[in-house]
């Protein structure tokens, strides 16, 4: 630590102690997030009226208890644990940047990689947040925290998930913020101390979303998910809507004008993209044909999603939608066109991701509960308490998104630098 | 007015419209996590509690009912027994759909009112067939009716139950007595025991429970019957306040036609052993292996 009492400006100004440049990186980041253009603060304030509502709807449902959502012993998870799920696939789905750009040393994706990881961090926070909304007794959490709470490891599908959900959301915050921090600093990061984490964090965002899936495999009782293809499937899903998300972000990146690269890591993401859809499609025909041509009971969830029963249909909108955009994305991405027109290549995107949402959100945990282990057949739609909070996550998430993006980008370009850095040169990792 | 003016002024509107809002959308969250009670919520799980600490908590639970409900009952903590294992058999040829068992496990569990909640569910089955998409539980008519049998279904007390297995702070286990009971001052709701029974076996509390004070069950069991808290999971317990002391299930009691039979299997002379050995009985979705302690059978 420094003499307080020497008071002498020396000069040139000496390197700060690490401790007092981190806490100016911290303060550098607040800062950079609070400011900004008047569209980032008309886009912050959209986004944090939404955030708001739900957590007003949220604050009815601690007050007078679930009773408000349209969840029933019959179906007795909803769209909290649909958004939870693809918001892991979402998480997963962003080291698609970090596989080419490590594994195979993809160098312009390397230069956009860091959004990956903002994004899985954010994502993260999504699924955190509606882990917590369908919680019955949240100010119970601590239960389920190891070694203070009763932690049933590693008996419990759900308490992996608990490992593997904060464990990815901690490798990410380390290597997005060592990265940042050394960019900060001018320094070349040094590989050991983030390296071994990039190659973790691989493994890692494969095991989330595998656990995940084996949270609904797992179980018995549940025909519907009780299949060894729900966690390909899951993957799969994952690696069309993490790059479709990040092809439309990296065309807001590019357009916001904070980053330049080259489209070198658009087409990649949009290769990977024209596999997964189809390796999707190609998985759902499979499911769809085991149990429709064998019959009988265990097919009972997959009649009534995609044709209803005894007069019963709510989900078969939802299923019908999904199906023709996740084909009309797969035919979008195959056009010679969409290799051209940016539009075409962000409606693909579009219609993936919202195919994604809805086949692996309502059109996953739903039929799981329909028809009921007893073969009732209880409908639920979504209450409006439901949609309030749902909607809050995600602009909760899309603030944590927002805010990653303009602090992080600024560091990584070295708009915000620590006023004792070297200029800027091959600080590049 | 000047720009510096203006933009400071737009500044002090905002944030306090900005402030307003914050304020008006937290209420319902501070409102509650300020009635959210601090022993409650530091309470540990029941098998972490000394003889001492669970006596002031049956203590403060009944106190808490004659505040809430306006009745003064008796929680109590009753272990399992040496030598006792449970076990539960129901005549498929003597049911005749009545729906009393469910009753009456509505009015000893001190189930939910508005709901007409109960532990147990009576299909009414298909002549013939074993497969429960053909049977429903919302028949409406005279019982028996033609064509039809009848099979109540409640909690199996599964000795491979997939509810305890998922649940992730073990806040549900199976006791000695092979009862499967819920800690309904752990248990977080997260439900996922509710998506893993394969027999519809447990229940939610989507709200806190209305029951009129002449209507409550006094007799009451910690992990049993006392009225559960909001947003937790509840479930057939076997009635074991009742049955750890030698009483039988509230349900076999109330059935007319004695198609209950209930005992302990470790007790040669029981007529759950009886019926176990004479009987050809059969236990529901036995291929997904649960092994259930809860048996079919049809006598003729």
């Amino acid at each position: 630590m420094a003499d307080p009492v020497d008071t002498v400006a020396p000069p040139a100004p000496p390197a700060l102690a690490p401790g007092l440049t981190y806490l100016r990186f911290l303060s550098a980041a607040l800062r950079r997030s609070f400011s900004g253009s008047w569209r980032f603060y008309a886009w912050m304030t959209v986004l944090t009226a939404i955030a708001l509502v739900g957590l007003n709807g949220w604050g009815h449902q601690l007050q007078q208890g679930m009773q408000v959502t349209r969840m029933s012993d019959h179906v007795s998870w909803g769209l909290y644990i649909a958004n939870f799920t693809f918001g892991v696939g979402l998480a997963a789905g962003a080291v698609m940047m970090v596989i080419p750009a490590y594994l195979y040393d993809d160098h312009d994706m390397h230069d956009v990689v860091i959004i990956g990881e903002l994004l899985a961090i954010a994502a993260i926070a999504v699924c955190i947040g509606f882990i917590v909304a369908d919680m019955g007794r949240p100010d119970r959490m601590w239960h389920i925290l190891p070694g203070i709470g009763r932690f049933h490891w590693p008996v419990s599908m759900l308490t992996w998930d608990v490992l593997a959900l904060n464990g990815y959301l901690l490798i990410n915050l380390h290597i997005a913020g060592y990265l940042m921090y050394q960019r900060y600093r001018g320094k070349a990061p040094r590989k050991r101390w983030y390296l071994p984490f990039v190659f973790l964090s691989i493994g890692w965002a494969i095991s989330i979303h595998t656990v995940t899936a084996f949270l609904y495999q797992g179980l018995g009782g549940r025909p519907f998910w009780n299949s060894a293809l729900l966690a390909p499937r899951f993957l799969a899903t994952a690696f069309i809507s993490g790059p479709a998300f990040v092809i439309v972000l990296l065309h807001v990146v590019r357009w916001s004008g904070r980053l330049t690269f080259g489209d070198g890591p658009i087409r990649t993401l949009t290769s990977i993209m024209r596999v997964t859809v189809l390796l999707n499609l190609f998985m759902l025909m499979s499911e769809l044909f085991t149990a429709l041509y064998t019959g009988g009971a265990h097919a009972a969830a997959v009649k009534y999603l995609f044709f209803g029963s005894h007069g019963k249909r709510a989900l078969v909108p939802y299923i019908w939608t999904a199906v023709t955009l996740n084909v009309t994305s797969a035919v979008l991405l195959f056009l010679p066109r969409t290799r051209v027109d940016r539009r075409w290549l962000l409606a693909a995107c579009a219609c993936a991701f919202v195919g994604v949402y809805i086949e692996k959100g309502m059109g996953l945990i739903i039929p799981g509960f329909v028809p009921s282990t007893l073969h009732e057949v209880v409908e639920y739609t979504p209450s409006i308490t439901e949609w309030k909070v749902t909607a809050g996550v995600w602009a909760l998430g899309l603030l944590i998104l927002t805010v990653a993006l303009k602090v992080g980008l600024a560091m990584w370009t070295g708009k915000v630098r620590a006023a004792d850095a070297p200029p800027m040169g091959d600080a590049a990792p | 007015m000047s720009g510096p003016t203006r933009r400071v002024a737009l500044k002090v509107v905002g944030a306090t419209l900005g402030a307003g809002a914050f304020a008006y959308a937290g209420r319902p969250v501070a409102q509650w996590a300020a009635s959210v009670d601090i022993d409650d919520l530091l309470r540990r799980h029941y098998k972490e509690l000394t003889a001492d600490e669970l006596a002031q908590i049956l203590h403060r639970i009944e106190d808490d009912t004659q505040k809430k409900y306006g009745v003064e009952v008796r929680v109590e903590d009753i272990p399992a027994q040496d030598g006792v294992s449970f076990g539960y058999a129901l005549n498929l040829s003597l049911c005749i759909g009545c729906r009393k068992c469910a009753e009456a496990c509505h009015h000893e569990n001190n189930h939910d009112r508005s709901t007409n909640n109960s532990y147990i569910r009576v299909l009414e089955m298909q002549q013939g067939s074993f497969d429960m998409e053909h049977g429903r539980v919302d028949y409406d008519h005279a019982v028996p009716a033609p064509g039809k049998y009848y099979m109540p279904v409640q909690c199996h007390q599964c000795d491979n139950a997939p509810c305890v297995k998922v649940c992730p702070v073990e806040a549900t286990w199976k006791e000695r007595d092979g009862i499967v009971v819920v800690d309904y001052s752990w248990c977080i709701g997260c439900r996922y025991c509710e998506a893993a029974c394969p027999y519809h076996a447990r229940r939610f509390n989507w709200r806190a429970p209305e029951i009129s004070a002449d209507e409550i069950n006094p007799d009451q069991g910690y992990l049993s019957n006392r009225i559960r808290p909001q947003g937790v999971v509840e479930k057939c317990t076997f009635c074991l306040h009742r049955t750890r002391k030698g009483l039988l299930p509230a349900c076999l009691e109330a059935c007319p036609t004695g198609a209950r039979v209930f005992g302990n299997l470790l007790d040669p002379a029981s007529p759950i052993r009886y019926v176990l050995e004479h009987k050809r009985v059969y236990v529901l979705k036995e291929e997904l292996g649960t092994r259930p302690r809860f048996f079919y059978f049809f006598d003729k």
